[in-house]
Order: structure tokens, then sequence, then C-alpha cells
């Protein structure tokens, strides 16, 4: 008993209980996603399921298609987003903080009534409902989150160097080309990535918005699980992962020091 | 000067772009029509057959967005503000292997956390309901309170726990009086981060709630659009939540306005 209470009370043991939840709920089922994907119904081991996907020009042509329409919306979002950032920076801090909060205010409002309310404005326009429907709803769910990490980074950013670079005989352009936008650079690349990763795997938001005309890579993993193809859902699964992984990994660095300043390492 | 109106008409711009959607459904609320943009004349007739509890699909998906979204605010509360202070007293390499773990969820999407939670359910052969979404929540939440508990530990004097434990406190008084104070901040911002993550999911709920009938708003919302034509209520419902987090928002940011205030005040009457 002597011995259970030490235990407890030795406060690096705390982390103990949430060490298994992360275990069980995050490292298992990414592991057994891995391992559907490499096994059929039956529980062989297989490959069949990529040979699956790379045969089926619907599902590849379907991949790339949502891979595009997602490198569009983030290139809309940051076109955008970085001149609203931009001004808002240079604004003053009390309406800023103002501003900022307006652009925030929407993202509090469940995605789904978001969508909704793109779906009748387009229905109250008279506008036809598809791809261009898609790209505006996308950004317009997604544009916050560029204009905030572009926001704060600029907003941090030391403004005695700007004032070195006008003192040294920068024209404007080149001090925001040669030292604005590079320092910018952390909150565009976390800009990007908020909106590029839920852009890839959203599967609702197109269906809605296109009245099911176009299908992303998400509508479909999301058939393949409710139809109990659960191997090749697993499979289409880990693709987008591996496609994800290797996206974070040209941004890690920067990940990386958002925790150090969130202070957890 | 041109460049100030330029910009601030931008930002406008933007903002009424961002707002459009929510106004046309605000504006639309107040008029009986089934068909959204034709407009019967004003009424309040949607609101009352919200209230009055009509439309039970509606009112049940209310009831279990929150009963989920408290529930899984709570316990992500709990596991999280005791891992935070678990790992702040871990070694150096131990913390990093978990905030490592820990960013997982939160780097995610949303799909493959969802189809990687269903297809951990479908493995350990759990009926899918009430208790996995909760779970499935917990997952996606706890890592925000760790996150935002922290901090809170960080900024804490270490010194200020082992005094009180030299001065005759037991470790559960430590904890309470001492510690808890410190990161009562932080928990509150991590159950409230959660509570809003909880309520705003569709992804993993849709994956993770079984084929027993749950429906949350997110979900429900989905099965009504697939099945074509939303229930005018929705408009109704939509602009309550659109103005109680207007408000919720207004009174957090006075209540922070004022909170810095006092901070910088204290700071010069130094």
């Amino acid at each position: 008993m002597g011995k259970l209470f030490r235990l407890f009370f030795k406060r690096s043991n705390w982390a103990l209980p949430y060490v298994i939840f992360l275990v069980i709920f995050v490292v298992l089922p990414l592991l057994l996603v891995i391992l559907y994907a490499f096994q059929d119904a039956e529980g062989n081991f297989t490959l069949q399921n990529f040979v699956h996907f790379v045969n089926q020009p619907e599902v590849t042509h379907t991949f790339v298609y949502s891979v595009i329409i997602a490198v569009i919306t983030t290139a809309i979002c940051l076109l955008l987003g970085y001149p609203a950032a931009y001004i808002m920076s240079r604004m003053q801090s009390k309406s800023a903080v103002i501003v900022i909060m307006l652009f925030i205010l929407p993202m509090w409002i469940n995605m789904l009534i978001r969508t909704m309310a793109t779906v009748t404005l387009f229905d109250f326009m008279q506008m036809p409902l598809g791809q261009g429907a898609l790209i505006f709803g996308m950004v317009y769910n997604y544009l916050p989150f560029m204009i905030y990490p572009i926001y704060n980074t600029l907003q941090k950013m030391d403004h005695s160097l700007i004032e070195a670079a006008q003192d040294l005989g920068a024209t404007p352009r080149q001090v925001f080309s040669r030292v604005i936008f590079p320092l910018s650079m952390p909150g565009v690349v976390s800009g990007i990535m908020m909106v590029l990763l839920p852009t890839i795997s959203t599967f609702a938001l197109a269906e809605m918005l296109t009245l099911n005309k176009i299908r992303l890579f998400g509508t479909i993993i999301q058939e393949n699980i409710n139809n109990t193809m659960w191997n090749y859902g697993a499979a289409l699964s880990l693709i987008m992962l591996v496609i994800i992984g290797l996206t974070s990994i040209f941004t890690y660095r920067d990940k990386h020091d958002d925790i150090n300043d969130a202070g957890l390492i | 000067m041109i460049g100030k109106i330029f910009s601030r008409g931008y930002l406008l711009l933007l903002l009424a772009m961002l707002y459009a959607p929510i106004v046309v459904i605000a504006v639309f609320s107040f008029t009986e029509a089934k068909v959204l943009g034709n407009w019967t004349g004003f009424s309040t007739g949607i609101y009352e057959s919200l209230f009055s509890g009509k439309n039970v699909l509606i009112m049940r998906s209310i009831e279990n967005t929150l009963i989920i979204a408290v529930a899984a605010a709570a316990i992500a509360t709990l596991l999280g503000t005791i891992a935070a202070i678990g790992i702040y007293n871990m070694r150096h390499r131990q913390r990093r292997i978990i905030s490592f773990v820990n960013n997982i969820p939160m780097l995610n999407p949303d799909i493959i956390t969802g189809v990687s939670l269903f297809i951990l359910f479908v493995f350990m052969g759990v009926t899918q309901g009430y208790t996995t979404v909760t779970l499935a929540h917990v997952t996606f939440c706890t890592p925000y309170v760790v996150l935002s508990v922290m901090p809170r530990l960080m900024q804490m004097n270490p010194n200020i726990y082992e005094a009180a434990l030299d001065l005759g406190a037991t470790p559960f008084q430590a904890l309470r009086r001492v510690i808890m104070p410190e990161i009562r901040s932080g928990m509150i911002s991590g159950f409230i981060l959660s509570f809003t993550l909880s309520i705003d999911d569709f992804a993993v709920t849709y994956f993770t709630k079984g084929s027993i009938g749950l429906e949350t708003i997110s979900t429900q919302i989905y099965a009504d659009s697939r099945k074509g034509g939303l229930s005018p209520e929705w408009r109704a419902l939509s602009t309550i939540i659109f103005l109680a987090v207007l408000l919720l928002l207004l009174i957090i940011n006075y209540r922070s306005m004022k909170h810095t205030h006092a901070k910088h005040s204290a700071v010069r009457s130094k």
C-alpha cells in the first residue's frame, strides 16, 4: 500500500492515464488502419487494396481532382487572406482586435450550418451549385484559418527591421518582398497547412455544395467504410495519411517551433 | 488616405462575404416559406415550431450534441490537466515523445481520426453509440487541454509547491490550494475549447455514432440535406446559435480586456 501511495505521489506518473489513453485511442487505431489496409476481408495479407486503387481510373481521378481542388482553395485563401492579414497588422491594436474577432466569429458556428448557409446563399442568388459553389464554400469556411496565423507573425514582427530596410534605401516594394514577406513565411506555411489538410479530406462539404454531383476522395473513403469495405477504406485512408504526412514533413520545423511556443517541449 | 479607404473597403468586402450566408439565413428565419428565398411575409412561425419541440429530430440532435459536448469536455479537461501536471514533471526525452503523440490527433484530418477510431471499435467488437462518440471526442479534445494547461504550469514558480509541502501541506492540499489556482485559467480555456470543438465536429462523430440512430446537430443536418430539403427550423436554430456565440464571445472578450486592463494598471501602480 505504501509503495502504491508513493507511486501515486510521484507526479511524473500522473501522465500515465493519458499515456495509456493515447496508446489505445491514437496509436493503436493508426496501426489498425495500416494492418487493415494490407489485409483482405478474411484477414490474409494482401496488396490487392492498393492494386485496386491504381487500377480504378475513377478513384485515382477523384484523388487527383481532390488534391487540385484543395490546392486551388488554398491558393485563393492565401491571395485573399494575406492582404487582409497585412492590413490588420497595420491597424491600431484596438480596432485590429475587433476585426480579427469578426473574422473568427463565423468559425465558432458549426461548419455544417455554415455550409448550409452557403447553399442557401447560392439558392437565394439563383446561382447553380457545383464546382464554383464548392470552391466558394471551402474558401468561405477556411479563410479565417489562413488569416489568423499570418496576422500573428506579421504582428509579432520586429518593426525596427522594416525601418532599417527603409533607412538603407529600400523601396516600399523591396521592403515587402525582401523583408516583410520572408519574415512572415512561418505564418504563411502554417496557414497553408491549416487550409490544405482539411480541404483535402473533406466530404460532407462537397456533397452539400454540389448536390452529390462532385465526389471528392473523402466521399469515396466514406462510401467504402459505410458499405463495409473496411479494408479498402483503410487502404484509401492510409494513402491520404501518407500524402498528409509528406506535406507535414516539409513544414515540420515550423510545427516544432509552434510547440516550443506552446511550451510543451 | 486613399490607401486607407481602399484597405478598409477590402476588409469590409471580405467580411461581407463571410457574413452574407449567415445574414440570409437570419433574415429568412422570419418567414415561413419551406423553400428559402420565397418571402411569404414576416412571421415568427419557425421559431414557434422550433420551441414547441414538434420537430423531434432537431430537438433530439440538440440534446445529444450538448450531452456529448459537456461529457467530452469534462473528461478531456480532467484527463488533460492531470496529464499536463505529469508531463511537466517528466524528463526531457519522455516529454518529447508524449508531446509528439499528443500532436497526432491535432494534425490528423478529421476523416482519418474518424476512420481509425471506427476500425478500432470494429476491431474490439464494441457497439457504437454515445460512449464511442464521447470517447472519440475526448481523443481529439484532450491534446488542446494539455496545450492550454501547460503554459500555465511553465509560468508557475516551481518553488511554491515545495514551499507548501515544507509548510506542512499534504500533496493533495498543495495541489488543490497552490497548483490549481495557478492553472485554473488554462483549464477553463481548455474546457471551452473542447466544448466548441465537440459541438463543431462532424466527421469523427459520423464514423463513430454507429447505427443506433444517434444524431448530433452536424450529422442530422447532413442526413437531412442528403434526403434533400432541410426543414425550415434549422434556419431559426442557426440564427439562435449565431447570436449565442456572438454573445459568448463578447462576454469573454470583455472579461479578458478588463483582465489585461487590470494587469496593466497593476503593473503601472507598482
